[in-house]
């Protein structure tokens, strides 16, 4: 996407490296009598991806919720990009969701819309962009993912793993400053999953988008910590020892709506606690 | 089965209508807000209103015969068969008419926005379009709520219409009543009261129609039994305030146009 330099940023960047994007501070939330997050506190830094673990239920699709503002917490506070959104009127926060990207679980693609509507959604509503451009922007968001013959095509002729590629696609096409997966692997086979990390890793490191990740899959957690993409050979590589230090990935590990872990890998493999060091065996 | 106490019963009742009259406002205050969504607007006119014609038709031609032959038997009685048709008339365009079609429009339309926004909600395509910075509100709710209003007074008119005909072909044929005497006392004796009264309701209607079937749908939990439900729910909700209404308004618009 940023790769190509004729696309003009949609959301030009608000932040600059180091600056925090997404504010957590003691979030607590409940449905009915059942408490999914307790005292919930973390900071996610401008191009940093957060890979946020636990097991089922632990609350991680809730947290990318709060964090989107579809959700709003029973008590702390919440910033994004330098906005309080803990409070905030939902129609301040269509224009802040705009440069936001999120890819659900099990991808949400609107069914009745074909690929090339679905991805052109968020640009038809919200841009005054002329029909060619949208068209243009479009298909470099369907190249990005590699399914540009899929234009035509609907949501419910597509694999799933196509279907989540597409959802990547409408994710990243007005080019957010911040990324939200929620388990973008999940449910997929090994092949597919490599070439969904891959696109993170490229998206991450090619067009420097902060981002929050909940996975339940510590080898693609591991492939985002480990991994560089390399822009020449246009795929992901396996990063030298010198080269770790700019991959920007932290992990955020939740127990029973507690955060009982927020580090980099390094930390994460060299960690004495029981619990996790079970977790990530 | 779960059991809930009163008290929880009554909150969740009380809190359901505090969500929809919300719903409902938003549904009217859209109208001043952009964007809008035109194309969305007209394609739901052409599924509620083009798409229930034939139903209408068919309906409101039965139903004005049925009257016909109904009012008849009576009528022949005291020899005025001959206002067979003022008597249809009335029927159809201040009662029949509008509730016969808010209720077939009720089943047919309120049931599929029901189910199309309950699987939209359970396969969080609303949850994504609020993610992309889209108003669902806006964008599913307002379009479909206005074109059922528009639409219904429209199709109450085509039923109003087809019944006076239906009237007229069962007086014609099997009543021997003469066409030039059926036309005549049916429009003479319309008055502008009643008219109005006809033409009022189908706008109540169309609103209660819109706004519970999005309500129904935006409320939908439970995967495609949750759908399911929330499309009954939809049409058995929509058909009973609609009859509901039919009497309050009724009674209202008599103070100002009596009959």
């Amino acid at each position: 996407m940023a790769s190509s330099s004729s696309s003009i940023l949609l959301h030009p960047r608000a932040g600059a490296p180091g600056d925090r994007v997404i504010v957590f501070e003691n979030i607590a939330i409940a449905f009915e009598d059942h408490v999914v997050l307790d005292g919930v506190s973390f900071e996610l830094l401008c191009g940093e991806t957060k890979i946020i673990l636990g097991v089922a239920g632990a609350g991680k699709s809730t947290l990318l919720k709060l964090a989107l503002g579809l959700l709003k917490p029973d008590r702390g506070r919440i910033q994004v990009l330098g906005q309080d959104i803990t409070e905030m009127p939902e129609d301040d926060l269509f224009a802040l969701r705009r440069k936001m990207g999120m890819v659900f679980q099990e991808s949400a693609l609107f069914d009745s819309l074909t690929v090339r509507e679905n991805v052109a959604y968020s640009l038809e509503e919200e841009h005054d962009l002329s029909r060619e451009e949208i068209e243009r922007r479009v298909r470099e968001a369907l190249r990005f993912v590699e399914l540009e013959p899929t234009l035509d095509m609907f949501p419910d002729e597509l694999s799933g793993g196509m279907r989540r590629r597409v959802a990547i696609a409408r994710a990243i096409v007005t080019q957010p400053e911040i990324v939200l997966w929620d388990s973008p692997t999940a449910g997929l086979d090994p092949v597919t999953s490599t070439t969904i990390i891959e696109l993170l890793v490229k998206e991450r490191d090619v067009d420097k988008t902060s981002a929050l990740m909940v996975t339940h899959r510590l080898q693609d957690a591991w492939v985002m910590a480990t991994h560089l993409f390399d822009e020449k050979q246009n795929r992901m590589v396996e990063a030298r020892p010198e080269q770790l230090p700019q991959i920007r990935v932290s992990f955020l590990l939740l127990r029973e709506g507690k955060v009982i872990f927020d580090g980099s890998a390094k930390e994460l493999a060299e960690t004495r606690d029981e619990y996790i060091r079970e977790f990530i065996a | 089965m779960e059991f809930i106490s009163p008290t929880e019963w009554a909150k969740h009742k009380v809190l359901a209508v505090q969500d929809y009259s919300i719903l409902a406002w938003r549904s009217l205050t859209n109208l001043a807000r952009k964007p809008r969504y035109l194309a969305d607007l007209m394609q739901q006119a052409d599924i509620i209103g083009v798409g229930s014609v034939p139903i209408i038709v068919l309906t409101g031609v039965s139903i004005g015969g049925s009257l016909a032959l109904n009012t008849a038997s009576s009528l022949q009685q005291f020899g005025v068969t001959s206002m067979t048709g003022q008597l249809v008339a009335f029927s159809m365009v201040t009662e029949i008419g509008p509730i016969l079609t808010a209720l077939l429009v009720a089943g047919r339309n309120a049931s599929g926005m029901a189910s199309e926004l309950g699987s939209m909600r359970v396969t969080e395509q609303i949850d994504a379009m609020r993610a992309l910075g889209t108003d669902p509100s806006k964008k599913l709710v307002t379009p479909r709520v206005i074109a059922a209003v528009v639409m219904l007074v429209f199709l109450t008119i085509i039923s109003d219409l087809f019944g006076l005909v239906g009237g007229w072909l069962v007086s014609r044929t099997m009543l021997g009543v003469n066409t030039y005497q059926y036309w005549t006392s049916t429009y003479q004796n319309l008055t502008f009261g009643e008219v109005v009264r006809g033409l009022v309701k189908p706008v109540i209607f169309g609103f209660v129609i819109g706004t519970i079937g999005c309500f129904c749908g935006l409320q939908t939990k439970g995967g495609t039994r949750g759908v399911g439900l929330s499309t009954t729910q939809a049409v058995v909700a929509s058909s009973i305030l609609v009859v509901v209404f039919d009497f309050f308004i009724t009674r209202f618009l008599l103070v100002f146009w009596p009959t």
